[in-house]
């Protein structure tokens, strides 16, 4: 139980996937002028996160790893190489069926995350969680909580970039950092806020 | 020769140098650009393994351009994006193993890099594929360039060395340079991003985004008086 929390504090706080890996770094610009909406492409990230990490880790530790396929009884293939295709296919397909559930079920949920979800297929954020989870061979278990852990952890940092984003605008800056450079700087810091947790060590 | 470096092509590929860049102005591909900058040898395997992807991959869907379905052309898209993709990383593991373990997932994360799609969808779709492959190249560089540049500032300030040669004498070896931890640890590369920005911005100050809230200037000998 000790090593899901110590897995779950890193994914959130220490290797931050916005703040350490600069992953999901377009949309985490773009979409953080304003809380609420920030915060709805949070949790939308968040959930799909959660979804496609352990789909992923499913997908890869029957078909696609070394000797997978040995339960169909053909022995020595790897088809690891395919990691790649069989990943993002497996996050459009995905999200393309959460968009759907949704629509069809929780319509007030659609209305407001919908327009994120085709956006989120493209996130560089939930590719890199579902690799990172390949390269670290994460077993089952360890990858819902890693996919919960780094959703939570990119839907925090665009939060409160949107909320300190928020602040800014009425801030004196010059001319040519206004916009763009000052919101890279402010990631800057607050990636070196978040660097803080490194220490910690359940 | 002269036909095809025509004035449309030389545009596509020197524009995006400065006057457009993918990263500063149109804020693409920063996702992987600045994970593998700490090293300049990562940042240049980085650097081509992206230019050449972007470059064979907008030519392949503009060849194709006339015979995809507009309603499955992002799947395409990204179909052929992953397969030059896995090209590359199969290569790099075949030829350069040290280095693809040290970029580990950011070779992958080229798929879902913004400017390769970002070319595919606005250019490729549209253009015939010399063009498509030049406008890859360009942009390629584009990124290209603030990658090599903010690995400079990285390796030469954190460490004091450039591909792995040393600059500047550190002061554990009896040298004068202290070396500066922070530039090898991740906020470093927002804030040399952050400053590259404001650089461009004012050599060319028509690339500023609109000001949102106008602050005026307090007038002299108001405040502190009431």
């Amino acid at each position: 139980m000790e090593a899901y929390i110590s897995l779950f504090v890193k994914a959130v706080f220490i290797e931050n996937l916005a703040l350490s890996f600069f992953l999901g770094m377009c949309t985490f610009i773009a979409v953080s002028k304003k809380i609420s909406t920030a915060m709805g492409l949070g949790i939308a990230v968040m959930v799909v996160q959660a979804i496609t990490v352990p789909a992923n880790n499913i997908v890869y530790h029957a078909l696609l790893k070394e000797d997978a396929l040995s339960w169909l009884g053909i022995t020595g293939v790897d088809l690891s190489f395919l990691a790649l295709l069989s990943c993002i296919g497996m996050i459009a397909a995905l999200v393309q069926i959460l968009e759907m559930v949704l629509d069809k079920f929780f319509p007030a949920l659609y209305s407001a995350l919908g327009i994120f979800l085709p956006l989120i297929t493209v996130n560089c954020a939930i590719l890199g969680g579902s690799l990172f989870m390949i390269e670290r061979d994460y077993n089952f278990g360890e990858s819902v909580t890693y996919g919960v852990g780094s959703g939570l952890g990119w839907a925090l940092a665009i939060t409160v970039m949107a909320g300190v984003r928020e602040k800014l605008k009425y801030s004196d800056i010059p001319a040519g950092l206004q916009g763009l450079g000052i919101t890279f700087i402010t990631a800057g810091l607050m990636s070196l806020g978040f660097m803080a947790f490194s220490g910690i060590q359940l | 020769m002269s036909a095809v470096m025509n004035d449309e092509t030389k545009k596509v590929l020197v524009e995006p140098l400065v006057s457009n860049n993918p990263i500063t102005l149109q804020v693409l591909g920063i996702c992987s650009a600045l994970a593998v900058t700490s090293q300049m040898s990562t940042s240049l395997i980085m650097a081509l393994a992206l230019t050449l992807v972007t470059a064979f991959s907008s030519a392949a869907i503009s060849a194709i351009r006339n015979h995809i379905p507009s309603s499955i052309r992002i799947i395409v898209q990204m179909t052929i994006i992953a397969s030059l993709v896995i090209v590359v990383d199969q290569i790099l593991k075949a030829f350069a193993y040290d280095v693809s373990k040290q970029l580990s997932v950011f070779v992958g994360l080229i798929i879902t890099n913004c400017i390769v799609m970002g070319r595919a969808e606005g250019y490729a779709m549209k253009n015939p594929p010399l063009e498509s492959f030049m406008d890859g190249i360009g942009n390629g560089l584009g990124y290209s360039l603030i990658l090599i540049v903010v690995a400079f500032f990285r390796e030469t300030l954190g460490s004091g060395k450039l591909l792995g040669i040393e600059v500047f004498k550190l002061t554990k070896d009896g040298g004068w340079y202290d070396p500066n931890g922070l530039m090898l640890l991740p906020p470093s590369a927002f804030f040399i991003i952050g400053l590259i920005i404001w650089g461009v911005r004012v050599w060319k100050p028509e690339q500023a985004e609109k000001v949102e809230f106008k602050i005026l200037p307090i007038a002299h000998g108001e405040g502190g008086h009431h």
